[in-house]
């Protein structure tokens, strides 16, 4: 167990792209830390850089206490699970997870004794002197989780390990591997790019875009405080409401004049104001007109799509609310408003 | 299953006929023939046969010369086999590796596989040519005084060679395309799992690359045993007398230059059992153990 510290890493590969920008944060032990971000974000370069599958081209790595910049992969005390599960196709269950405690000089004792402990804590045992093949993906996962665990290393690394099994599965697997990492307390770095995952796995969320860190935070300030307009439109689904604003007569104005806010001292001009769909209110005696296009039933919840003035809009209305069609009013809840530079898309 | 049938019989063997013909005429009449000559003493020049039975088998089997071609013929196999298939499995391994000029490296290890065996032979020749070949020249400066033609041992390490180096790029093929098939994440896993590179060569490539590896020693053996043909006809032309030879040469010279057609048919026939036998030996023993991604 170990904390991690990144301290202005960057990547440029050799054709000249930038696929990280320099990026600096610390995890302290025991966290679980989510990468989240759209494909390309860097999000998976990153972890190959912590990894060692990729070369840091500038910055300093620590584990531990120790820099690891030159150190192979082998011996950064870490251990990673793939998104296709990377499982050795000829060797069996048994042999796959013990593989790596094997080329560490442990003793065959303490190795099966391990291989044993693994098999039970993950439903394994009865598979283990089968091959790969003979396994469902869910299983195959397990194992995957089971050559990490029984390396106890000082990080476990996670490269979207849930996205090549079925919703239900990944449902399931989400909870084990949180509860897992708990009970284990390694630090751990889990890369997707799926905001739920994001959200219901980390301590601290690390949104990235374009090869740069957004925001860090815990999944509360994230979805409640996003740092920027990006952030605010990946998590959470639906995202976040995104209106064109102005500020006129030191107060804050939607759709061509309407108040809804007082707007923060000596501001002028334009302004982007964001709303969570959950903080609007159908109001019959607000001053926002909405017009309802669609309506998603969820069961729980529905949730109400359409057009507010000439903009796209949503709103979360739980199940013994009125969930209108056509057009309608709607009033906002003000403490819960962001507001983002309309030019950089940055929190104001 | 439904199947759909012919409705009148001769439809299906008309269909098959022209298959069966080449079959028939180019396989089995020839085998059939060569079976049958086994038992008999030809005439040199043709003008009768002898019935002799199994007495160009037994001949053949008491006699030392076939019995050193034969001791040849599997040393021969087994070498041209191996540094073949090892040769080509190093070069792949590294030529994987490389990321700069990747494809130009590989296309200069792929153009010997369009040379053709007697072309290879006769740049053999040219290669160890007594007076000026610089292949000589290299082993006399290590003090071997290198003798293609004369000594028994040179010529056999030259055609090995030859043989070698002919076959190392269709190898090479197979083996660059098995280790680029091998998933990258399980290559990352063993870069984790295994700080040393020649462990997780023999602990993860090389399991992976099994099938490739079967499938070429196959292959190889075929083509040690029976393509070399060209090589060593190029080699010996002339005084294949003291010469090394494998079986397959030995067939066409007892039956083409010694006119001994009855004990070259004999000699063919044991050579279809061995390829029999291999082939069978083969496909039930070893495939079993191989592990198929």
């Amino acid at each position: 167990m170990a904390r991690v510290h990144l301290e202005t890493i960057r990547k440029i590969y050799p054709n000249g792209f930038e696929a990280v920008t320099p990026t600096s944060f610390d995890i302290p032990d025991g966290e679980f830390v989510v990468l989240v971000g759209p494909s390309g974000c860097g999000k998976s370069t990153l972890l190959r850089m912590i990894a060692g599958l990729e070369d840091i081209t500038e910055g300093t790595l620590s584990i531990g206490d120790r820099v690891v910049n030159g150190v192979d992969p082998a011996d950064r005390d870490i251990a990673m699970v793939f998104q296709n599960y990377a499982l050795y196709p000829h060797m069996t269950v048994r042999r796959n997870i013990a593989y790596g405690l094997q080329n560490r000089k442990i003793d065959k004792a303490t190795i099966e004794q391990k291989v044993q402990e693994a098999a039970t804590m993950l439903n394994l045992t009865e598979y283990l002197d089968r091959k790969p093949a003979q396994l469902s993906g869910g299983q195959r996962q397990r194992v995957a989780m089971g050559r990490a665990i029984v390396r106890d290393p000082a990080l476990f690394l996670f490269d979207e390990p849930l996205s090549n099994l079925d919703a239900k599965l990944r449902n399931q697997m989400r909870i084990e591997i949180k509860a897992l990492q708990r009970r284990l307390g390694v630090t751990s770095i889990y890369v997707t790019h799926d905001q739920v995952e994001a959200m219901t796995m980390a301590d601290r969320i690390i949104v990235m875009n374009g090869g740069k860190v957004e925001q860090i935070g815990t999944p509360h300030e994230v979805y409640h405080n996003p740092a920027s307009t990006f952030v605010a439109s990946f998590m959470g689904a639906p995202p976040m409401n995104l209106l064109e604003a102005r500020f006129e007569d030191g107060m804050v104005r939607i759709n061509g004049g309407t108040p809804v806010m007082p707007a923060p001292a000596a501001r002028t001009g334009n302004v982007t104001l964001g709303i969570r769909p959950e903080d609007v209110r159908i109001d019959d005696a607000g001053d926002i007109p909405f017009h309802v296009d669609l309506v998603e039933e969820l069961g729980a919840h529905r949730l109400l799509h359409g057009q507010l003035g000439d903009q796209t809009f949503s709103i979360h209305a739980m199940k013994d609310e009125p969930a209108p069609q056509g057009a309608t009013r709607l009033s906002l809840i003000p403490d819960n408003i962001c507001l983002f530079d309309s030019e950089t898309g940055k929190r104001i | 299953m439904k199947s759909a049938g012919f409705t009148t019989r001769w439809l299906p063997i008309l269909l098959l006929v022209p298959q069966l013909s080449i079959i028939a005429i180019f396989f089995y009449w020839p085998a059939i023939y060569a079976m049958q000559s086994s038992f008999y003493l030809q005439d040199p020049f043709g003008f009768g046969s002898t019935f002799v039975g199994l007495e160009n088998y037994s001949s053949l089997l008491s006699s030392s010369e076939y019995m050193k071609v034969t001791r040849f013929t599997v040393v021969f196999t087994a070498l041209v086999t191996f540094f073949s298939l090892a040769l080509a499995l190093l070069l792949a391994v590294k030529a994987d590796n490389v990321l700069r000029g990747a494809k130009t490296y590989r296309t200069l290890l792929m153009w010997v596989y369009a040379v053709a065996p007697p072309v290879a032979g006769f740049i053999g020749v040219m290669m160890f040519n007594q007076s000026w070949g610089p292949l000589t020249e290299l082993a006399r400066s290590i003090g071997w005084d290198f003798k293609l033609g004369v000594n028994f041992n040179d010529t056999a390490s030259a055609m090995i060679l030859v043989s070698v180096w002919k076959q190392v790029p269709v190898n090479f093929i197979f083996f660059l395309s098995g280790l680029q098939s091998i998933p990258k994440s399980v290559r990352e896993a063993a870069l984790i799992d295994n700080r040393s590179s020649f462990g997780r060569f023999w602990d993860v490539t090389f399991p992976l690359l099994a099938p490739t590896g079967f499938f070429l020693l196959i292959i190889n053996i075929t083509y040690s045993l029976f393509d070399t043909f060209g090589v060593i006809d190029t080699m010996v032309k002339g005084e294949p007398g003291n010469n090394p030879m494998t079986l397959v040469y030995k067939v066409y010279v007892d039956g083409f230059r010694g006119n001994d057609l009855g004990g070259s048919s004999a000699q063919s026939v044991i050579l279809m059992v061995l390829v029999l036998a291999l082939t069978i030996f083969q496909f039930r023993l070893v495939e079993r153990r191989i592990h198929y991604t």
